[in-house]
Protein backbone atom coordinates (compact mmCIF):
# COMPACT_ATOMS: atom_id res chain seq x y z
CA UNK A 1 0.00 0.00 0.00
CA UNK A 2 1.53 3.48 -1.12
CA UNK A 3 1.48 5.18 2.39
CA UNK A 4 4.47 7.53 1.28
CA UNK A 5 2.59 10.38 2.52
CA UNK A 6 2.27 9.57 6.07
CA UNK A 7 5.95 9.19 6.59
CA UNK A 8 7.29 9.76 10.40
CA UNK A 9 8.22 13.30 9.66
CA UNK A 10 5.11 14.43 8.80
CA UNK A 11 3.32 12.68 11.41
CA UNK A 12 6.00 14.29 13.97
CA UNK A 13 5.31 17.09 12.77
CA UNK A 14 1.40 17.08 12.82
CA UNK A 15 1.81 15.73 16.41
CA UNK A 16 4.52 17.98 17.64
CA UNK A 17 4.42 21.13 15.69
CA UNK A 18 7.02 23.41 15.73
CA UNK A 19 6.34 27.01 16.13
CA UNK A 20 2.65 26.11 16.77
CA UNK A 21 0.94 29.29 18.77
CA UNK A 22 -0.18 32.97 18.05
CA UNK A 23 2.58 36.46 19.12
CA UNK A 24 1.81 39.02 21.36
CA UNK A 25 2.59 42.04 19.05
CA UNK A 26 3.10 40.31 15.22
CA UNK A 27 3.30 42.74 12.40
CA UNK A 28 1.66 40.53 10.30
CA UNK A 29 -1.17 38.31 10.95
CA UNK A 30 -2.88 36.41 7.99
CA UNK A 31 -5.05 33.73 7.75
CA UNK A 32 -7.45 31.70 5.49
CA UNK A 33 -9.55 28.82 4.72
CA UNK A 34 -9.89 25.94 2.32
CA UNK A 35 -13.45 26.13 1.42
CA UNK A 36 -13.39 22.69 0.15
CA UNK A 37 -12.13 20.95 2.99
CA UNK A 38 -12.50 23.44 5.80
CA UNK A 39 -8.78 23.92 6.92
CA UNK A 40 -7.66 26.69 8.46
CA UNK A 41 -4.09 28.48 9.10
CA UNK A 42 -3.27 31.46 10.64
CA UNK A 43 -0.07 32.95 10.76
CA UNK A 44 1.50 35.55 13.09
CA UNK A 45 5.22 37.08 11.84
CA UNK A 46 7.27 39.33 13.80
CA UNK A 47 9.42 41.42 11.23
CA UNK A 48 12.93 42.67 12.17
CA UNK A 49 15.21 44.42 10.02
CA UNK A 50 13.37 43.27 6.74
CA UNK A 51 13.68 39.82 7.48
CA UNK A 52 11.09 37.43 9.79
CA UNK A 53 12.07 37.37 12.88
CA UNK A 54 9.81 35.00 14.16
CA UNK A 55 7.07 33.32 13.16
CA UNK A 56 4.37 31.36 14.71
CA UNK A 57 1.35 29.20 12.67
CA UNK A 58 -2.29 28.22 14.22
CA UNK A 59 -5.12 26.57 12.97
CA UNK A 60 -7.06 23.13 12.25
CA UNK A 61 -7.02 20.89 9.52
CA UNK A 62 -5.32 17.52 8.32
CA UNK A 63 -2.05 16.22 8.98
CA UNK A 64 -0.37 17.24 6.03
CA UNK A 65 -1.62 21.07 5.91
CA UNK A 66 -0.45 21.59 9.29
CA UNK A 67 2.76 19.73 9.17
CA UNK A 68 3.57 21.43 5.98
CA UNK A 69 2.83 25.05 7.88
CA UNK A 70 5.12 24.23 10.61
CA UNK A 71 7.79 23.22 8.38
CA UNK A 72 7.17 26.50 6.22
CA UNK A 73 7.47 28.59 9.61
CA UNK A 74 11.04 27.52 10.22
CA UNK A 75 12.27 27.47 7.04
CA UNK A 76 10.87 30.92 6.68
CA UNK A 77 13.07 32.26 9.95
CA UNK A 78 15.68 34.34 9.11
CA UNK A 79 14.79 34.85 5.57
CA UNK A 80 14.17 38.42 3.92
CA UNK A 81 10.74 39.17 3.38
CA UNK A 82 11.54 39.40 -0.71
CA UNK A 83 12.99 36.11 -0.49
CA UNK A 84 9.47 34.36 1.38
CA UNK A 85 7.38 36.82 -1.26
CA UNK A 86 9.13 34.54 -4.35
CA UNK A 87 8.39 31.37 -2.42
CA UNK A 88 6.88 29.44 -4.64
CA UNK A 89 4.73 25.52 -4.56
CA UNK A 90 8.12 23.82 -6.00
CA UNK A 91 9.54 25.44 -2.88
CA UNK A 92 7.41 24.57 -0.70
CA UNK A 93 7.03 20.55 -2.15
CA UNK A 94 10.85 20.72 -1.86
CA UNK A 95 10.18 21.76 2.05
CA UNK A 96 8.04 18.61 2.91
CA UNK A 97 9.65 16.62 0.52
CA UNK A 98 6.44 13.76 -0.11
CA UNK A 99 4.62 12.90 -2.97
CA UNK A 100 1.55 14.58 -2.76
CA UNK A 101 -1.58 13.65 -4.64
CA UNK A 102 -3.48 16.41 -6.62
CA UNK A 103 -6.14 16.04 -4.45
CA UNK A 104 -3.98 17.15 -1.51
CA UNK A 105 -2.08 19.84 -2.77
CA UNK A 106 -4.27 22.53 -1.75
CA UNK A 107 -3.57 21.44 1.85
CA UNK A 108 0.54 21.22 1.31
CA UNK A 109 -0.11 24.98 0.24
CA UNK A 110 -2.30 26.65 2.43
CA UNK A 111 0.21 27.62 4.64
CA UNK A 112 2.51 29.02 2.04
CA UNK A 113 -0.76 30.55 0.74
CA UNK A 114 -1.47 32.35 3.96
CA UNK A 115 1.94 33.31 4.83
CA UNK A 116 2.79 34.89 1.28
CA UNK A 117 -0.69 36.67 1.94
CA UNK A 118 0.82 38.17 4.96
CA UNK A 119 3.78 39.02 3.85
CA UNK A 120 3.06 41.24 0.20
CA UNK A 121 0.58 42.98 2.27
CA UNK A 122 3.27 44.28 4.43
CA UNK A 123 4.95 45.10 1.61
CA UNK A 124 2.33 47.06 0.08
CA UNK A 125 2.32 44.53 -2.83
CA UNK A 126 -0.99 44.03 -4.43
CA UNK A 127 -2.71 40.85 -3.31
CA UNK A 128 -2.05 38.58 -6.38
CA UNK A 129 -1.23 35.14 -4.69
CA UNK A 130 -3.19 33.08 -6.42
CA UNK A 131 -3.74 29.68 -5.88
CA UNK A 132 -0.69 28.00 -6.50
CA UNK A 133 -2.33 25.04 -6.74
CA UNK A 134 -4.18 25.64 -9.74
CA UNK A 135 -1.02 26.70 -11.72
CA UNK B 1 -44.69 -8.53 -5.80
CA UNK B 2 -41.48 -6.89 -3.54
CA UNK B 3 -39.24 -9.47 -2.29
CA UNK B 4 -39.50 -10.78 1.26
CA UNK B 5 -35.82 -10.21 1.83
CA UNK B 6 -33.61 -7.72 0.16
CA UNK B 7 -29.95 -9.31 -1.31
CA UNK B 8 -27.70 -7.17 -1.17
CA UNK B 9 -25.53 -9.37 -3.49
CA UNK B 10 -28.06 -9.54 -6.15
CA UNK B 11 -28.99 -6.02 -5.94
CA UNK B 12 -25.59 -4.51 -6.79
CA UNK B 13 -25.82 -6.89 -9.80
CA UNK B 14 -28.21 -3.78 -11.46
CA UNK B 15 -25.58 -1.10 -10.98
CA UNK B 16 -22.37 -1.27 -13.91
CA UNK B 17 -21.07 1.23 -11.28
CA UNK B 18 -19.92 -1.67 -9.19
CA UNK B 19 -17.74 -3.12 -12.09
CA UNK B 20 -14.85 -0.35 -11.33
CA UNK B 21 -14.37 -2.42 -8.27
CA UNK B 22 -14.79 0.30 -5.75
CA UNK B 23 -16.12 0.17 -2.56
CA UNK B 24 -18.55 2.78 -2.15
CA UNK B 25 -19.67 3.66 1.44
CA UNK B 26 -21.07 7.54 0.30
CA UNK B 27 -24.39 7.24 -0.59
CA UNK B 28 -25.63 9.95 1.67
CA UNK B 29 -24.24 12.15 -0.69
CA UNK B 30 -25.22 10.42 -3.85
CA UNK B 31 -26.16 7.11 -4.68
CA UNK B 32 -24.75 4.65 -7.69
CA UNK B 33 -27.53 4.33 -10.38
CA UNK B 34 -29.11 0.89 -11.93
CA UNK B 35 -28.49 0.14 -15.45
CA UNK B 36 -32.61 0.10 -15.44
CA UNK B 37 -32.93 3.97 -14.56
CA UNK B 38 -29.78 4.87 -16.87
CA UNK B 39 -31.35 2.34 -19.76
CA UNK B 40 -34.92 4.43 -18.76
CA UNK B 41 -33.27 7.83 -19.20
CA UNK B 42 -31.03 7.00 -22.94
CA UNK B 43 -34.05 5.54 -24.31
CA UNK B 44 -36.37 8.90 -23.00
CA UNK B 45 -33.90 10.74 -25.36
CA UNK B 46 -33.28 8.42 -28.10
CA UNK B 47 -37.12 7.66 -29.01
CA UNK B 48 -39.16 10.60 -27.13
CA UNK B 49 -37.27 13.78 -27.08
CA UNK B 50 -39.70 16.38 -27.78
CA UNK B 51 -40.27 19.49 -25.26
CA UNK B 52 -43.33 18.51 -22.63
CA UNK B 53 -46.89 20.28 -22.29
CA UNK B 54 -46.12 22.06 -25.72
CA UNK B 55 -46.57 20.34 -29.14
CA UNK B 56 -50.12 19.11 -29.97
CA UNK B 57 -48.00 16.17 -32.77
CA UNK B 58 -48.26 12.82 -31.09
CA UNK B 59 -44.59 12.59 -30.24
CA UNK B 60 -44.82 15.94 -27.92
CA UNK B 61 -47.92 14.15 -25.97
CA UNK B 62 -45.61 10.98 -25.27
CA UNK B 63 -43.24 12.66 -23.77
CA UNK B 64 -45.58 14.83 -21.53
CA UNK B 65 -47.16 11.29 -20.63
CA UNK B 66 -43.64 10.06 -19.26
CA UNK B 67 -42.56 13.33 -17.53
CA UNK B 68 -46.48 13.52 -15.81
CA UNK B 69 -46.25 9.22 -16.10
CA UNK B 70 -43.01 10.30 -13.11
CA UNK B 71 -44.74 12.36 -11.02
CA UNK B 72 -47.77 10.10 -10.34
CA UNK B 73 -44.66 7.59 -9.58
CA UNK B 74 -43.02 10.22 -7.13
CA UNK B 75 -46.66 11.17 -5.84
CA UNK B 76 -47.35 7.65 -5.02
CA UNK B 77 -44.19 6.33 -3.80
CA UNK B 78 -44.51 9.11 -0.48
CA UNK B 79 -48.69 8.95 -0.73
CA UNK B 80 -49.17 12.23 -2.09
CA UNK B 81 -51.18 13.50 -5.00
CA UNK B 82 -49.52 14.36 -8.39
CA UNK B 83 -50.88 17.74 -8.09
CA UNK B 84 -48.29 18.50 -4.41
CA UNK B 85 -45.18 17.39 -6.66
CA UNK B 86 -43.02 20.10 -8.05
CA UNK B 87 -40.27 19.13 -9.65
CA UNK B 88 -36.94 21.39 -8.67
CA UNK B 89 -33.06 20.34 -9.16
CA UNK B 90 -32.70 19.20 -5.49
CA UNK B 91 -33.73 19.07 -2.21
CA UNK B 92 -31.54 23.03 -1.87
CA UNK B 93 -33.84 24.49 -4.51
CA UNK B 94 -37.13 23.10 -3.19
CA UNK B 95 -36.21 24.56 0.18
CA UNK B 96 -35.16 28.40 -1.51
CA UNK B 97 -38.38 27.58 -3.26
CA UNK B 98 -40.45 27.81 -0.44
CA UNK B 99 -38.48 29.95 1.70
CA UNK B 100 -38.62 32.95 -1.27
CA UNK B 101 -41.97 32.08 -2.25
CA UNK B 102 -44.13 31.51 1.33
CA UNK B 103 -41.48 32.70 3.30
CA UNK B 104 -41.46 35.75 1.60
CA UNK B 105 -45.62 35.70 2.14
CA UNK B 106 -45.81 34.45 5.36
CA UNK B 107 -42.13 35.79 7.49
CA UNK B 108 -42.45 39.18 8.97
CA UNK B 109 -40.15 41.22 10.66
CA UNK B 110 -39.68 40.05 14.35
CA UNK B 111 -40.85 36.35 13.30
CA UNK B 112 -39.17 33.30 14.46
CA UNK B 113 -37.79 30.38 11.95
CA UNK B 114 -37.13 27.27 14.07
CA UNK B 115 -34.49 25.41 13.18
CA UNK B 116 -32.16 22.43 14.91
CA UNK B 117 -28.69 22.54 15.19
CA UNK B 118 -28.53 19.25 13.49
CA UNK B 119 -29.53 20.72 9.65
CA UNK B 120 -27.88 20.61 6.63
CA UNK B 121 -26.45 24.05 5.07
CA UNK B 122 -29.59 23.71 2.72
CA UNK B 123 -31.98 24.05 5.32
CA UNK B 124 -30.04 26.58 7.35
CA UNK B 125 -29.04 29.24 4.18
CA UNK B 126 -32.23 30.02 2.58
CA UNK B 127 -33.65 30.58 5.87
CA UNK B 128 -30.72 32.95 6.76
CA UNK B 129 -31.74 34.90 3.84
CA UNK B 130 -35.25 35.30 3.87
CA UNK B 131 -34.04 36.23 7.68
CA UNK B 132 -32.22 38.76 6.93
CA UNK B 133 -34.32 40.32 4.44
CA UNK B 134 -37.87 40.25 6.40
CA UNK B 135 -36.07 40.83 9.64
CA UNK B 136 -36.82 37.89 11.27
CA UNK B 137 -35.11 35.84 13.74
CA UNK B 138 -33.56 32.20 13.61
CA UNK B 139 -33.62 29.79 16.68
CA UNK B 140 -32.29 26.27 16.57
CA UNK B 141 -32.96 23.43 18.89
CA UNK B 142 -30.23 22.16 20.92
CA UNK B 143 -29.14 18.48 20.09
CA UNK B 144 -27.93 16.35 23.90
CA UNK B 145 -25.14 14.79 23.81
CA UNK B 146 -26.46 11.51 21.79
CA UNK B 147 -26.63 13.90 18.65
CA UNK B 148 -30.82 13.88 19.45
CA UNK B 149 -32.81 16.43 19.21
CA UNK B 150 -33.91 18.10 23.10
CA UNK B 151 -37.65 16.97 23.39
CA UNK B 152 -38.40 19.72 25.66
CA UNK B 153 -36.43 22.39 23.90
CA UNK B 154 -38.68 21.83 21.12
CA UNK B 155 -42.01 21.96 22.76
CA UNK B 156 -40.78 25.17 24.59
CA UNK B 157 -39.60 26.58 21.49
CA UNK B 158 -42.67 25.59 19.54
CA UNK B 159 -44.70 27.41 22.53
CA UNK B 160 -43.13 30.71 21.36
CA UNK B 161 -45.45 30.46 18.00
CA UNK B 162 -42.64 30.26 15.47
CA UNK B 163 -43.97 30.54 11.84
CA UNK B 164 -41.96 27.86 10.47
CA UNK B 165 -40.44 24.57 11.68
CA UNK B 166 -37.91 23.09 9.82
CA UNK B 167 -36.06 20.17 10.16
CA UNK B 168 -34.23 16.67 8.78
CA UNK B 169 -36.15 13.88 9.27
CA UNK B 170 -32.18 11.76 9.42
CA UNK B 171 -29.53 13.29 9.93
CA UNK B 172 -26.67 13.56 7.35
CA UNK B 173 -24.12 13.15 10.02
CA UNK B 174 -25.36 11.33 12.65
CA UNK B 175 -28.20 9.18 11.16
CA UNK B 176 -30.42 10.62 13.95
CA UNK B 177 -34.16 9.59 12.96
CA UNK B 178 -36.25 11.91 14.21
CA UNK B 179 -39.49 11.37 15.47
CA UNK B 180 -41.04 13.66 12.92
CA UNK B 181 -44.42 12.44 13.15
CA UNK B 182 -44.57 13.42 16.40
CA UNK B 183 -42.86 16.77 15.90
CA UNK B 184 -45.58 17.51 13.33
CA UNK B 185 -48.04 16.67 15.10
CA UNK B 186 -46.88 19.09 18.09
CA UNK B 187 -46.16 22.02 16.20
CA UNK B 188 -49.64 22.08 14.04
CA UNK B 189 -51.27 21.91 17.41
CA UNK B 190 -49.19 25.49 17.97
CA UNK B 191 -50.20 26.54 14.85
CA UNK B 192 -46.74 26.38 13.20
CA UNK B 193 -46.23 24.89 9.79
CA UNK B 194 -43.57 22.37 8.83
CA UNK B 195 -40.76 21.59 6.17
CA UNK B 196 -39.78 18.14 6.79
CA UNK B 197 -36.00 17.77 4.74
CA UNK B 198 -36.48 13.85 3.83
CA UNK B 199 -33.05 13.58 1.89
CA UNK B 200 -31.90 11.27 3.55
CA UNK B 201 -35.21 9.53 4.45
CA UNK B 202 -37.12 9.04 1.59
CA UNK B 203 -34.18 6.81 -0.56
CA UNK B 204 -34.03 4.60 2.41
CA UNK B 205 -37.37 4.18 4.33
CA UNK B 206 -41.44 4.16 3.52
CA UNK B 207 -42.61 7.85 4.08
CA UNK B 208 -45.64 8.79 3.82
CA UNK B 209 -46.78 12.65 4.02
CA UNK B 210 -50.55 11.83 4.58
CA UNK B 211 -49.57 10.08 7.84
CA UNK B 212 -46.50 13.05 8.67
CA UNK B 213 -48.84 15.63 7.43
CA UNK B 214 -45.85 17.68 6.96
CA UNK B 215 -46.61 21.06 5.09
CA UNK B 216 -43.81 20.52 2.69
CA UNK B 217 -41.25 17.83 2.13
CA UNK B 218 -38.05 17.86 0.26
CA UNK B 219 -35.98 15.51 -1.24
CA UNK B 220 -33.28 15.10 -4.08
CA UNK B 221 -33.32 12.39 -7.02
CA UNK B 222 -29.59 11.61 -6.95
CA UNK B 223 -29.68 10.75 -3.64
CA UNK B 224 -32.14 7.83 -4.57
CA UNK B 225 -30.80 6.31 -7.52
CA UNK B 226 -31.98 8.33 -10.01
CA UNK B 227 -29.51 11.11 -11.95
CA UNK B 228 -28.29 14.26 -11.04
CA UNK B 229 -30.16 17.48 -11.45
CA UNK B 230 -33.74 16.47 -10.34
CA UNK B 231 -35.19 17.36 -7.03
CA UNK B 232 -38.76 17.72 -5.48
CA UNK B 233 -41.14 19.93 -3.33
CA UNK B 234 -43.74 18.70 -1.80
CA UNK B 235 -46.53 20.83 -0.41
CA UNK B 236 -50.26 20.03 0.53
CA UNK B 237 -52.04 21.35 -2.79
CA UNK B 238 -53.91 24.30 -0.71
CA UNK B 239 -50.55 25.66 0.33
CA UNK B 240 -49.41 25.64 -3.43
CA UNK B 241 -52.41 27.34 -4.08
CA UNK B 242 -51.64 30.25 -2.61
CA UNK B 243 -48.10 30.37 -3.10
CA UNK B 244 -46.13 33.07 -5.65
CA UNK B 245 -43.68 31.73 -8.43
CA UNK B 246 -40.77 32.54 -7.80
CA UNK B 247 -39.04 31.65 -11.42
CA UNK B 248 -41.33 33.75 -14.48
CA UNK B 249 -41.26 32.31 -17.98
CA UNK B 250 -42.64 29.61 -19.93
CA UNK B 251 -45.06 27.08 -19.23
CA UNK B 252 -45.70 28.61 -15.80
CA UNK B 253 -48.59 30.85 -17.00
CA UNK B 254 -51.81 30.72 -18.40
CA UNK B 255 -52.15 34.05 -20.82
CA UNK B 256 -49.25 36.36 -20.99
CA UNK B 257 -50.07 40.04 -22.99
CA UNK B 258 -47.74 42.45 -23.27
CA UNK B 259 -49.12 43.94 -20.08
CA UNK B 260 -48.93 40.95 -17.75
CA UNK B 261 -49.42 37.56 -16.95
CA UNK B 262 -51.65 34.84 -15.08
CA UNK B 263 -50.33 31.86 -13.33
CA UNK B 264 -50.78 28.24 -14.48
CA UNK B 265 -52.23 25.62 -12.62
CA UNK B 266 -49.94 24.21 -9.49
CA UNK B 267 -47.58 22.54 -9.53
CA UNK B 268 -46.92 23.93 -13.34
CA UNK B 269 -46.68 27.65 -11.64
CA UNK B 270 -43.68 27.09 -10.49
CA UNK B 271 -41.84 24.92 -13.32
CA UNK B 272 -40.66 27.34 -15.27
CA UNK B 273 -39.11 26.32 -18.39
CA UNK B 274 -38.20 23.48 -19.77
CA UNK B 275 -37.80 21.03 -17.12
CA UNK B 276 -35.10 18.18 -16.92
CA UNK B 277 -37.85 15.61 -18.32
CA UNK B 278 -35.49 12.71 -18.94
CA UNK B 279 -34.22 13.00 -15.29
CA UNK B 280 -37.73 13.13 -14.18
CA UNK B 281 -38.59 9.84 -16.42
CA UNK B 282 -35.34 8.45 -15.10
CA UNK B 283 -36.82 9.16 -11.46
CA UNK B 284 -39.94 7.75 -11.98
CA UNK B 285 -37.66 4.49 -13.54
CA UNK B 286 -36.09 4.91 -9.63
CA UNK B 287 -39.35 4.95 -7.94
CA UNK B 288 -40.25 1.74 -9.73
CA UNK B 289 -36.60 0.25 -8.83
CA UNK B 290 -36.91 0.97 -5.31
CA UNK B 291 -40.82 -0.05 -5.06
CA UNK B 292 -39.45 -3.71 -6.87
CA UNK B 293 -37.13 -3.80 -3.90
CA UNK B 294 -39.53 -2.89 -1.16
CA UNK B 295 -38.73 0.29 1.23
CA UNK B 296 -39.51 -2.05 3.59
CA UNK B 297 -36.69 -4.32 3.21
CA UNK B 298 -34.50 -1.16 1.96
CA UNK B 299 -34.68 0.05 5.18
CA UNK B 300 -33.93 -3.27 6.63
CA UNK B 301 -31.71 -4.31 5.19
CA UNK B 302 -29.30 -0.84 5.80
CA UNK B 303 -30.57 -0.83 9.31
CA UNK B 304 -29.01 -4.43 10.12
CA UNK B 305 -25.92 -3.02 8.19
CA UNK B 306 -25.36 -0.40 10.22
CA UNK B 307 -25.72 -2.56 13.43
CA UNK B 308 -23.03 -4.52 12.19
CA UNK B 309 -20.60 -1.99 11.14
CA UNK B 310 -21.59 0.37 13.96
CA UNK B 311 -21.19 -2.70 16.71
CA UNK B 312 -17.61 -3.58 15.48
CA UNK B 313 -16.24 -0.02 15.33
CA UNK B 314 -18.02 0.15 18.89
CA UNK B 315 -15.49 -1.75 20.18
CA UNK B 316 -12.08 -0.34 18.86
CA UNK B 317 -10.50 2.46 21.21
CA UNK B 318 -9.34 4.37 18.79
CA UNK B 319 -12.59 5.09 16.86
CA UNK B 320 -14.92 7.64 18.11
CA UNK B 321 -18.47 7.72 16.64
CA UNK B 322 -20.48 10.68 16.85
CA UNK B 323 -24.58 10.21 17.06
CA UNK B 324 -26.97 8.06 18.87
CA UNK B 325 -26.97 3.70 19.49
CA UNK B 326 -30.44 3.73 17.43
CA UNK B 327 -29.66 5.34 13.82
CA UNK B 328 -30.05 4.90 10.22
CA UNK B 329 -27.19 4.38 8.02
CA UNK B 330 -25.11 6.97 8.60
CA UNK B 331 -21.97 6.47 11.03
CA UNK B 332 -20.07 9.60 11.61
CA UNK B 333 -16.37 8.91 13.54
CA UNK B 334 -12.64 10.02 13.81
CA UNK B 335 -9.41 7.73 14.40
CA UNK B 336 -7.58 8.64 17.12
CA UNK B 337 -5.83 11.91 16.71
CA UNK B 338 -5.87 12.03 12.98
CA UNK B 339 -8.22 14.50 11.09
CA UNK B 340 -10.76 12.94 8.69
CA UNK B 341 -9.41 13.60 4.93
CA UNK B 342 -5.57 11.96 6.30
CA UNK B 343 -8.14 8.93 7.52
CA UNK B 344 -10.05 9.33 4.15
CA UNK B 345 -6.93 9.25 2.45
CA UNK B 346 -5.64 6.32 3.64
CA UNK B 347 -8.64 4.55 2.73
CA UNK B 348 -9.18 5.91 -0.32
CA UNK B 349 -5.73 4.48 -1.24
CA UNK B 350 -7.33 1.30 -0.49
CA UNK B 351 -10.36 1.69 -2.81
CA UNK B 352 -12.87 2.22 -0.08
CA UNK B 353 -15.15 5.80 -0.98
CA UNK B 354 -15.76 7.87 2.58
CA UNK B 355 -16.89 11.42 2.67
CA UNK B 356 -14.37 13.26 5.00
CA UNK B 357 -14.67 16.73 6.08
CA UNK B 358 -18.34 18.96 7.43
CA UNK B 359 -20.57 17.00 5.73
CA UNK B 360 -22.25 20.50 4.64
CA UNK B 361 -22.68 21.04 8.42
CA UNK B 362 -20.16 23.55 10.10
CA UNK B 363 -22.60 24.38 12.66
CA UNK B 364 -23.30 20.80 13.87
CA UNK B 365 -19.13 20.23 13.74
CA UNK B 366 -19.15 23.34 16.29
CA UNK B 367 -21.18 21.98 18.34
CA UNK B 368 -19.21 18.26 18.23
CA UNK B 369 -16.27 20.41 18.79
CA UNK B 370 -14.41 18.46 16.19
CA UNK B 371 -12.90 20.01 12.82
CA UNK B 372 -14.55 17.45 10.73
CA UNK B 373 -15.64 13.43 10.73
CA UNK B 374 -15.26 10.73 8.52
CA UNK B 375 -18.40 9.52 7.27
CA UNK B 376 -19.51 5.89 6.06
CA UNK B 377 -23.81 5.72 4.72
CA UNK B 378 -25.04 2.90 2.87
CA UNK B 379 -27.77 2.21 0.28
CA UNK B 380 -29.35 -1.03 -0.67
CA UNK B 381 -26.46 -2.46 -2.95
CA UNK B 382 -24.07 -2.49 0.12
CA UNK B 383 -22.82 -5.78 1.64
CA UNK B 384 -21.27 -7.24 5.12
CA UNK B 385 -18.18 -7.63 2.91
CA UNK B 386 -18.06 -4.23 1.97
CA UNK B 387 -18.23 -3.41 6.10
CA UNK B 388 -15.52 -6.03 6.40
CA UNK B 389 -13.66 -4.61 3.36
CA UNK B 390 -13.67 -0.94 5.14
CA UNK B 391 -12.89 -1.98 9.00
CA UNK B 392 -9.61 -3.99 7.54
CA UNK B 393 -8.78 -1.08 6.05
CA UNK B 394 -9.06 0.90 9.23
CA UNK B 395 -6.94 -1.64 10.71
CA UNK B 396 -3.98 -0.75 8.23
CA UNK B 397 -5.02 2.89 8.29
CA UNK B 398 -4.40 2.78 12.27
CA UNK B 399 -0.97 1.31 11.47
CA UNK B 400 -0.25 3.85 8.78
CA UNK B 401 -0.75 6.41 11.31
CA UNK B 402 0.73 4.25 14.32
CA UNK B 403 -1.84 4.73 16.27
Amino acid sequence: MNNEMYQEIILDYYRNPRNKGILPHPDIISHDVNTSCGDEIAMHVLVKDGKIGNCRFSGKGCAISQAAASMLTEYALGKSLEEVAKFNKEDALKLINIPISCMRLKCALLGLKVLKLGVLQYMGKKLEVQDESEN
Amino acid sequence: MANITLQAEKVRLDFPFFKRGLIYLDSAATTQKPKVVLDVMRKFYETTTANVHRGVYSLAEEATQAYEGARKKVAGFISASPREIVFVRNATEAINLVAQSWGAANIQKGDVILLTEMEHHSNIVPWQMLAKKAGAKIVYVPINEHGELDRNAIIHALKQKPKMFAFSHISNVLGTINPAKELIAEAHKNGVSVLLDASQSVPHLPVDVKDLDCDFMVFSGHKMLAPFGVGVLYAKRDLLEKMEPVLGGGDMIKEVTFEGATWNEVPWKFEAGTPNVAGVVALGAAVDYLQSLGMDNVWKHECELTKYAHDKMKTDKHITIYGPEKRAGVISFNLGDMHAHDVSTVLDQQNICVRSGHHCAQPLMEKLNVPATVRISFGPYNTKEDVDAFLAALQKAKKVFRL
